[in-house]
């Protein structure tokens, strides 16, 4: 076991190196500046642009830029943002908090749909409950999140008035109306992400069910006349939920990683946001290093899935 | 109006039979107010009183305001207004941070950290133009407790002119001198007579950092300045919180140095989003109070507007959305430069095609059909301040006497119904950024040309590759490898001299200046060039006024460059809020005196 922890993370350093790379040529390949802004604007000599661009080493080749970066990374320092001159690891400590919040609680939310829903259906399969529950799931991920926000916005907080579509970080309260306040504005990103999530999960989960309602050790559980709870619950879940438990894993890096579209509506401060105002500005510092943050996290997850998976089904062994 | 008529009129303000403000609403009745107008009573020695160009403040005390909730839907990034990359960081920064003089919206200068604007009559202003004398104003305080004191004034100067400091505003500072005369007086010199003195410390480029935080970061540690995210400024509100690209939050300076001000007790920008849910959360869900810069259909705004919550606010000022005609063929290659200045656009060079392209773009509908209150068509690019507008540009469309110009040039329609002379046919290359406003303005245009038997080829680039300054890229606005293109062009301030360099031929774009120079049409005309040599001495302001003109008329007039429409600056606002907006400057310019009535 622990040798094969050690050569799975052994594997990581080539492919992450490998993944900066990678990131690093296309940014440096992609078109765009940083400072376009200050191009249309007449008050500003170009000698200014270019100073700028020089003093952030953006005219150097690229291999220097990259070696650079990588060697700074290593020392740990993230690099500072050009657009707001500050480090990179503050911008993303900053935006951390809200995405693990809002990202996280609409998984919760999703599994919360997924689980009864998908177990419920496959026990009764094309039951009329399983036909409902199908029809949804498939209008469910098949609309895109942008369409259900902007669906969400214009009912709840237009028509209605219930809820605040603009997403506040520092609210003036304490206690309750503090947590009352947060939840208020927390319901429609929560719920656009967590019933697309949730529709995907419930497929997934009701496949999984199915195919293990069907296997020997079920029917020979019948027939030594367990109650059909019992039976459910501990002959068919546990075992259906391995692959599920894989999945949800693979998921966690996104819970970092932030809801880019879903952000940009609501404006929620999150990872998301942060990234595409990033690309938009062409800030190299933070693209890199969210998007290598992220690498690092699905290269971790797939490692905590892969030994989870181990964990729950014995049969599995590591070499 | 005749230089004499002015003059005239100018020495009875002098004598005080005619108010200042009876002046420049006159001065607006004949086309010519707005800063300039102020500018040359300050020159003529009439002293503007400042102050009576704003609106009435009512609050009898400070504070007591609750909330005041401001919607940016790009974000802040940095609250330094020396490094403000963009209108979105000059605002954050201007709600802690004062210049000694902002611009109103009638264009007056009103005095915030001075304590009078200079004139002649104050002595302020040397009659050769070669110096400004700024009287600061007295018993101001930094949000910590210190003395704002001349020695910030000049550290500023100092600051933002250092190369290695890499400063956004270092093209107000490098030229100048700043001398301290006393502890609250400072001197600007000029190296030669500058007609538009109102630069330095003045209105967004003229916010002044405390030199007790900024001191040991000038240069190349500037960067690594802690006040960089923790604003100490004079301004009505002390700093609270900031999240970069999020929202900053600021609260009621209890030790402002005005009267009675600021009026709310906490403030808060909020960033990020897209312009329309941004419009939607002021006009149609009143979540907040005021939400800036609405690019958004002027018909979507009046859908809005009619839910009775806020209104539209429109201030005009100097932007103007316009079509370039490629002076050089963008098409041949010398020294590996395309759009060489060296080369001739072999349709463009002849004046009937130019002509021809300039009526068959339907600026009536462009203003009707696409950009509503936010677009009114225009004949001119100078458009404002008013004093400065050309009264002899008219605009056409029509589509009968483009082909009729163009029969008559020799340009005959081949059996694809294109134009051709010599082997030259007329077809171009059409391009602008990706923005839908600028896509339907191709698709009008691209219509009413076919009609003409010119064909365009359109082509749309994203923003942020179009308007970067990357050398590498073929697609950028600078380099113009294309017949034609179209983009705003903003006027920062209220002279237009930074403005109208665009088409002097030392600005020319070319790979020598890495295609940052200004004149990207690549435009030369050597009257437009000593024209613009005069304007930049000339201290009469009438003259300077009519040089402008000629430079406004002998662009247009060549028909390279084709102004479309102005683009003002739209904002909507809850109707209870009383804001003071203006054109000539930030929008937080004068927050001080926002209030809510009722």
């Amino acid at each position: 076991m622990t040798q094969y922890l050690i050569r799975r993370l052994l594997i990581a350093i080539p492919s992450l190196l490998g993944i900066s790379v990678i990131l690093f040529t296309v940014l440096a390949l992609a078109p765009g500046d940083p400072f376009e802004e200050l191009a249309t604007n007449p008050a500003i000599p170009p000698e200014v642009r270019m100073q700028l661009r020089a003093s952030l080493g953006l005219d150097d080749p690229i291999h220097i830029r990259y070696f650079s970066w990588l060697l700074a990374m290593i020392r740990g320092e993230w690099g500072f943002s050009f657009v707001s001159r500050i480090p990179v690891d503050q911008l993303i400590m900053q935006r951390l908090p809200t995405t693990i919040a809002v990202i996280g609680a609409s998984q919760v939310l999703a599994l919360c749909i997924a689980l009864p829903v998908g177990i419920y259906s496959a026990t009764r399969p094309y039951s009329i409950f399983d036909q409902i529950a199908n029809t949804l799931a498939f209008v469910g991920f098949s609309l895109p999140t942008f369409f259900t926000g902007l669906l969400f916005i214009l009912f709840f907080s237009i028509y209605l008035d219930w809820l605040p579509f603009v997403y506040n970080t520092n609210i003036d309260a304490t206690g309750w109306r503090w947590w009352w306040e947060h939840i208020r504005q927390s319901i429609m990103p929560v719920a656009v992400l967590g019933l697309f999530q949730g529709a995907t999960w419930t497929r997934f989960v009701r496949s999984a069910v199915l195919d293990v309602i069907r296997l020997d050790h079920v029917t020979t559980a019948r027939a030594k006349g367990l109650p059909e709870s019992r039976i459910t619950m501990r002959h068919v879940v546990r075992n259906a939920l391995i692959p599920v438990v894989t999945l949800v894993a693979l998921q966690m890096p996104a819970v970092f990683g932030g809801a880019i579209v879903t952000e940009q509506i609501f404006r929620v401060p999150g990872i998301g946001s942060l990234l595409i105002s990033a690309i938009l500005a062409n800030d190299t510092p933070v693209i890199m290093a969210v998007t290598f943050v992220f690498s690092i996290l699905v290269i971790f997850f797939n490692l905590v899935a892969d030994i989870l998976y181990g964990w729950l089904d014995p049969r599995i062994s590591y070499r | 109006m005749t230089e004499d008529g002015l003059r005239q009129m100018i020495g009875r303000v002098k004598s005080g039979t005619l108010s200042r403000r009876g002046f420049v609403r006159r001065m607006a009745a004949l086309g010519l107010t707005a800063p300039m107008a102020t500018q040359l009573l300050a020159i003529a020695g009439a002293a503007p009183a400042a102050a009576q160009s704003l609106p009435e403040y009512t609050p009898t005390r400070a504070g007591g305001g609750g909330p005041l909730r401001i919607l940016y839907w790009q974000a802040a990034t940095l609250l330094n207004p020396h490094f403000a990359v963009g209108t979105t960081n000059q605002e954050s920064s201007r709600v802690f941070y004062e210049p000694l003089a902002g611009w109103a919206a009638d264009g007056t200068l009103v005095p915030i950290l001075a304590a009078e604007i200079p004139s002649i009559e104050n002595r302020g202003l040397r009659e050769d133009g070669r110096g400004v004398t700024w009287k600061l104003k007295r018993g101001v305080k930094w949000h910590d407790g210190a003395d704002f004191t001349a020695d910030d004034v000049v550290f500023n100067w100092e600051y933002a002119r250092n190369p290695a400091t890499a400063a956004t505003t270092s093209g107000s500072y490098r030229d100048i001198n700043v001398v301290k005369v006393d502890s609250h007086t400072v001197r600007v010199e000029f190296s030669q007579p500058t007609p538009f003195w109102a630069d330095a410390f003045v209105a967004s480029v003229g916010c002044i950092i405390p030199q007790h935080l900024f001191g040991n970061f000038v240069g190349a540690a500037a960067r690594d300045a802690p006040a960089n995210l923790r604003p100490v400024g004079t301004g009505p509100y002390r700093f609270v919180s900031f999240a970069p690209g999020d929202n900053l939050r600021g609260e009621r300076n209890p030790t402002y140095h005005r009267n009675n001000r600021p009026f709310f007790d906490t403030i808060e920008v909020k960033g990020g989003g897209d312009a329309v849910s941004a419009a939607r959360a002021v006009l149609q869900t009143g979540e907040f109070d005021y939400a800036w810069n609405l690019q958004v259909e002027d018909e979507i705004l009046r859908r809005l507007e009619a839910a009775g919550r806020g209104r539209v606010n429109i201030v005009d000022g100097g932007s103007v959305e316009f079509v370039q005609l490629n002076v050089t063929d963008p098409n041949r290659e010398i020294d590996g430069e395309r759009s060489h200045a060296s080369t001739q656009h072999p349709a463009f060079r002849d004046p009937a095609v130019r002509q021809a392209m300039a009526l068959l773009i339907d600026r009536g509908a462009l203003q009707q059909f696409i950009y509503g209150r936010s677009g009114p068509a225009t004949a001119n690019f100078l458009n404002n301040p008013p004093r400065f507008r050309s009264p002899n540009m008219r605009w056409e469309f029509s589509v009968q006497r483009a082909n009729e110009i163009l029969d008559a040039a020799g340009w005959v329609r081949g059996r694809d119904g294109i134009r051709a002379k010599d082997g030259v046919r007329l077809r171009f290359v059409f391009q602008t950024s990706v923005n839908a406003p600028r896509q339907r303005t191709q698709a009008v245009y691209k219509q009413a040309a076919q009609r003409a038997g010119i064909d365009l080829e359109l082509k749309s680039v994203v923003a942020s590759v179009f308007f970067s300054s990357d050398v590498a890229n073929p697609d950028t606005f600078g380099k113009f490898y294309a017949d034609m293109q179209m983009y705003t062009t903003t006027m920062p301030q209220a002279d237009p001299q930074r403005f109208m360099n665009q088409y002097v031929s030392w600005e020319l774009s070319s790979r020598a200046n890495s295609w940052q120079g200004r004149n990207i049409v690549r435009w030369r005309n050597e009257d437009y060039d000593r024209a613009f040599r005069e304007a930049e001495s000339e201290l009469d302001p009438v003259k300077r006024a009519a040089l402008f003109i000629r430079m406004n008329d002998l662009i247009v007039g060549s028909n390279h460059v084709i102004p479309l429409v102005k683009r003002p600056l739209t904002s909507g606002s809850l109707n209870n809020l009383r804001h003071v907006l203006s054109a000539w400057d930030n929008t937080h310019w004068m927050l001080s005196d926002w209030f809510r009535e009722g």
